[in-house]
């Protein structure tokens, strides 16, 4: 009984471990015509896991492990995002797998495997428990992006994503290696603690921040450090792109909050100036570079940079305001990608990838409604009220402006409006072209009825954005101002 | 409230429904139930703004009819409405002109009935919105969604240059209202935490703060308006948009640029304005002068129309920036008057492109010949563009001139020539489309106006002789708040 309430707070994850298995076992038995059956399997295991992190919630902050496990309000919002996203992540692609050979076993273990990764990190409180998150979560995509042995392109993806991921791995665990030679801890608040008593070399403290930072900025994909987002969104499978623009972004969120503000608060006016110039940056390369693509996958590759850069400026700024709005952008940013990759994988079909921006020339008049969910994904991309993207900036520029920071506010502001330019593109080829073909458009209900949901979703969050922003708000405020 | 209603939630929100009931209707094939339920939509829409003029209470400066709820609780966001006589009449503006679009593209569309008239009927409780948000947030997203449909309306049913125009009409647009984002979320955070348009009137600032949210407030509203020298905009914009889109452009959206100095920049900054008045002025007079000159050498005739505009627009700003009583009224008269006269002549341009395809002047010539009552109604709304008095045209600009003289000779001197530069470009159009010889075969074979195009010319040549002779209904509601305004603008809120 005792060893149960202490692993009470990772119940979800050692639920998930285990249905990994039994899934992966079982799949074995399943014949390729009833894969259905691991579908529904998996399905099924990300609902257990969601009752189990709303059911073993409880208020306040616990540890498990040592403390090198943390479950407060935070992580329990995150897990269940992501629980939603995987979920949907795999309605979105089950057909469009399907016909590419590709829905197998080993694609939803893998994807288990992925968020197990994203749930470690969420709740991660220790270096290593962060870094092991992180190994869990890279390696299945490594794996997943590789699944298709036969394209040359998926092939190269998976290399550059490898090798450029065990890069970045490297630094930070460089980093981390420095953080703990100067602190003699890897526990995030007692590195805290011991940066602020001043025993901690400075020097090497700060070294090692930068070298944490860079890795950070590796895996979040913002530049200079975002070579690899192109080519591996572009190379992938859209299943897979889709995967990786997705859930992985509330991790990194989770993951850069509880390395910054949990562990290396005492070093915030270090780490806000580099954020700030990662920020700038991403926002400029990735608006300006995006304007210049025709593959709309290497185009939403791009918008990632900048959004993400976007959500760094929340981070920088501070405070609950500045955390909550940074959380509340990752949230809304995986609502909006998943949408614009699930439409790329409705639209395509055997043979046929929707990816070129000209695959959606006069979609209006193909097909109206996914026209017109489009036209709210773009538009809330773009942040044009009354879709949600609108209050995911507004947030995030409030809490710049409250820190003081106007000029980052303007720059911000003014480099939205170049991203502007390429989602309303999309628009344009949609509304104000004619189609180039007239195959008809096949879909499965259960995708239409999604992506419908997803779409109107962004008007609906627009409209009445107040419970969401709340929500992120006040678990923020639970969790990592706490200390 | 009205009878315990929200008199202008229904105004916003009735429009919008019907235009997702029409949009429901689907393709064209059921594009005849498409244009009744938009016809029923835009009158029913109409109706309803009628109680705020006839209920509005004109002895007060207090808004009226205010809603008041909670949105967003946690940056304290409410979704706060409420008229005073300065916004209340552009609501009504506004409702007017959404059945007169609807009608006057019953016909004219062909291709996406349903999609071209639910944009209008959405885009009509959207602008209603506009003026009526008393919520800075809540005006910040009617203002940008404004910008939708109308992208869509000229990329879709524009003329041959409609993409480029419809992107860049966004764009230039976009810039402006960001900046003005920040403005506003600046402020929320000087006056402790609101977002009450009411609030920041009040919120004490320091002259730096107030010249650089006057700028970003300039860059958004100057923009709309549109002012010198980021006027370019308009005139593609408005050669590309079909007919209905022209008409709520330059009857509806050019208002809401000038509505935005009247409810933002003057109140809230008014150190600023006045620092920064001369600057506006002499913007408005080049405005005037020298577009007035450009409008005169257009061979496109809506074109000349749009630059029009923006001189008559320029009249407006000069009218509010010389901040007192006379110009200000005038400026607000001046700008319903040219919501009907603009829209009209749009209207009048409409029916001629409808049957030749043609907006070049050189392409007419003696249309008297075979369209004699068309001819006579669009006498009318040229003599009304260059301020005819006993049309609608001439009040505004009279008053804005009484009021510039009041302030300084020479800058009623300037605006004047308006009044010649106008008639000049309006008449001398009208003269080479309208008399002489019949210019081809073509024009010898146009016919005259229809039932229903007679219909939408009456009710606009009705509603601008009766403004023209009796402007009192117009004046008298506004008075107060105008009044009002002035004593705002007058007190220095330097701290």
């Amino acid at each position: 009984m005792d060893l149960m309430t202490k692993l009470m707070p990772a119940g979800a994850e050692i639920f998930l471990l285990i249905m990994a298995c039994v899934i992966l076992i079982a799949d074995l038995l399943i014949k390729q015509h009833s894969r259905m059956v691991t579908f529904l399997l998996v399905q099924l295991t990300l609902l257990g896991c969601s009752l189990i992190t709303v059911g073993t919630h409880i208020n306040g902050v616990t540890y498990a492990f040592g403390n090198m496990f943390v479950d407060d309000l935070m992580s329990d919002v995150l897990k269940l995002l992501t629980y939603l996203s995987v979920a949907m992540m795999l309605v979105y692609s089950r057909q469009y797998l399907t016909v590419r050979g590709l829905f197998s076993g080993e694609f939803m273990v893998l994807a288990l495997f992925a968020m197990l990764g994203m749930m470690v990190m969420i709740s991660a409180n220790h270096f290593l428990t962060l870094y092991l998150g992180l190994e869990l979560l890279s390696l299945s995509l490594y794996a997943m992006v590789a699944l298709q042995r036969d394209s040359a392109i998926a092939t190269e993806a998976a290399m550059k994503y490898f090798i450029l991921g065990a890069l970045a791995s490297g630094l930070l665990l460089y980093g981390m290696s420095m953080l703990y030679g100067a602190t003699g801890s890897l526990e995030l608040s007692a590195v805290s603690s011991a940066i602020l008593s001043g025993e901690a070399n400075q020097t090497l403290v700060v070294f090692g921040l930068a070298f944490v930072v860079s890795g950070l900025a590796f895996k979040l994909g913002v530049v200079p450090f975002h070579m690899w987002v192109p080519d591996v969104y572009q190379g992938a499978p859209t299943a897979m792109t889709m995967l990786i623009g997705s859930a992985p972004k509330l991790a990194a969120f989770a993951f850069a909050s509880r390395i910054l503000v949990e562990g290396l608060q005492p070093l915030v006016q270090h780490w806000s100036g580099m954020l700030a110039i990662l920020a700038i940056a991403s926002m400029a390369i990735g608006n300006i570079t995006a304007i210049a693509q025709t593959n709309l996958k290497r185009m939403l590759a791009y918008s990632t940079i900048a959004h993400m850069g976007f959500m760094l400026l929340g981070l920088l700024s501070g405070g609950i305001e500045g955390y909550g709005s940074a959380m509340f952008y990752a949230v809304i940013y995986v609502l909006m990608s998943l949408g614009a990759f699930g439409m790329i994988m409705l639209l395509s079909r055997e043979g046929f990838e929707a990816d070129t921006l000209s695959d959606f020339k006069g979609l209006a008049q193909r097909s109206p409604w996914l026209a017109f969910l489009m036209l709210l994904l773009m538009f809330s991309m773009a942040g044009v009220p009354p879709t949600v993207g609108f209050y995911a900036k507004f947030s995030v520029l409030n809490s710049v402006v409250q820190a003081g920071h106007i000029w980052l506010a303007i720059i911000a502001v003014l480099f939205s409006l170049i991203g502007a330019f390429y989602y309303l593109r999309i628009v344009k080829l949609m509304y104000f072209d004619v189609p180039e073909s007239h195959t008809p458009i096949v879909f499965g209900q259960d995708t239409v009825l999604l992506i419908s949901v997803n779409g109107l979703g962004v008007l609906l969050l627009g409209l009445l954005p107040g419970s969401l922003m709340s929500v992120c708000a006040v678990s923020v405020q639970q969790s990592l101002l706490l200390h | 409230m009205i009878f315990g209603l929200p008199a202008i939630s229904i105004a916003i929100w009735l429009p919008i429904i019907f235009g997702i009931l029409v949009l429901a209707t689907g393709d064209d094939r059921n594009a005849g139930l498409a244009r009744v339920l938009a016809m029923v939509g835009s009158l029913l829409g109409f109706l309803v703004t009628i109680p705020l003029y006839t209920g509005f209470v004109r002895d007060t400066s207090e808004m009226q009819f205010v809603e008041l709820h909670d949105w967003i609780t946690r940056f304290n966001i409410h979704y706060n409405l409420g008229v005073d006589g300065i916004s209340v009449l552009f609501i009504l503006l506004t409702a007017f002109f959404t059945p007169i679009v609807v009608l006057a593209g019953w016909k004219v569309i062909e291709k996406r009935v349903a999609q071209y008239m639910a944009s209008f009927l959405i885009m009509s409780g959207i602008m209603i919105g506009v003026f009526a948000s008393l919520d800075a947030v809540l005006f910040y997203v009617f203002w940008e969604a404004m910008l939708i449909p109308m992208f869509l309306i000229i990329g879709v049913w524009g003329g041959h240059n409609r993409v480029y125009a419809a992107v860049k009409f966004f764009l230039y647009t976009l810039l402006g209202s960001l900046l003005m984002l920040v403005a506003l979320i600046y402020l929320y955070n000087q006056s402790g935490g609101s977002f009450a348009i009411l609030e920041f009137h009040r919120v004490a600032l320091p002259m730096t703060a107030q010249i650089l949210i006057f700028v970003a407030f300039f860059f958004a509203f100057a923009v709309k308006v549109p002012m010198f020298p980021v006027h370019t905009w308009l005139p593609d914009a408005h050669v590309e948009a079909p007919t209905g889109g022209s008409v709520i452009l330059a009857a509806i959206m050019l208002k809401v640029g000038a509505y935005g100095f009247i409810r933002f920049s003057m109140p809230i900054v008014p150190d600023a304005s006045h620092k920064l008045a001369g600057v506006m002025i002499a913007l408005s007079l080049i405005a005037v002068v020298y577009i007035g000159l450009v409008a005169l050498t257009q061979t496109d005739m809506k074109k000349l129309v749009a630059y029009s505009s923006i001189s008559h627009m320029g009249f407006v700003t000069l009218g509010l920036f010389i901040f007192n009583a006379y110009g200000i009224e005038g400026g607000l008269l001046q700008m319903i008057s040219h919501g009907f006269v603009s829209g009209a002549l749009f209207l009048c341009i409409g029916v001629l492109y409808d049957r030749m395809h043609s907006r070049n002047i050189a392409d007419y010539g003696g249309v008297v010949n075979s369209m004699p009552v068309f001819a006579a109604f669009f006498m009318l709304f040229a003599m009304a563009n260059s301020g005819l008095p006993g049309t609608s045209g001439f009040v505004g600009e009279f008053m804005v001139i009484l009021g510039a003289v009041k302030a300084n000779f020479w800058y009623a001197f300037a605006a004047a020539s308006t009044l010649i530069f106008g008639a000049a470009y309006t008449l001398w159009m009208y003269k080479r489309v309208i008399f002489g010889a019949v210019a081809n075969a073509h024009v010898g074979k146009l016919t005259d106006l229809t039932l229903r195009e007679t219909v939408i010319f009456t009710i606009l040549a009705v509603t601008v002789l009766g403004m023209g002779l009796y402007p009192l209904p117009f004046s008298e509601i506004m008075h107060v708040s105008v009044n009002d305004l002035l004593v705002h603008v007058a007190r220095s809120k330097l701290p």
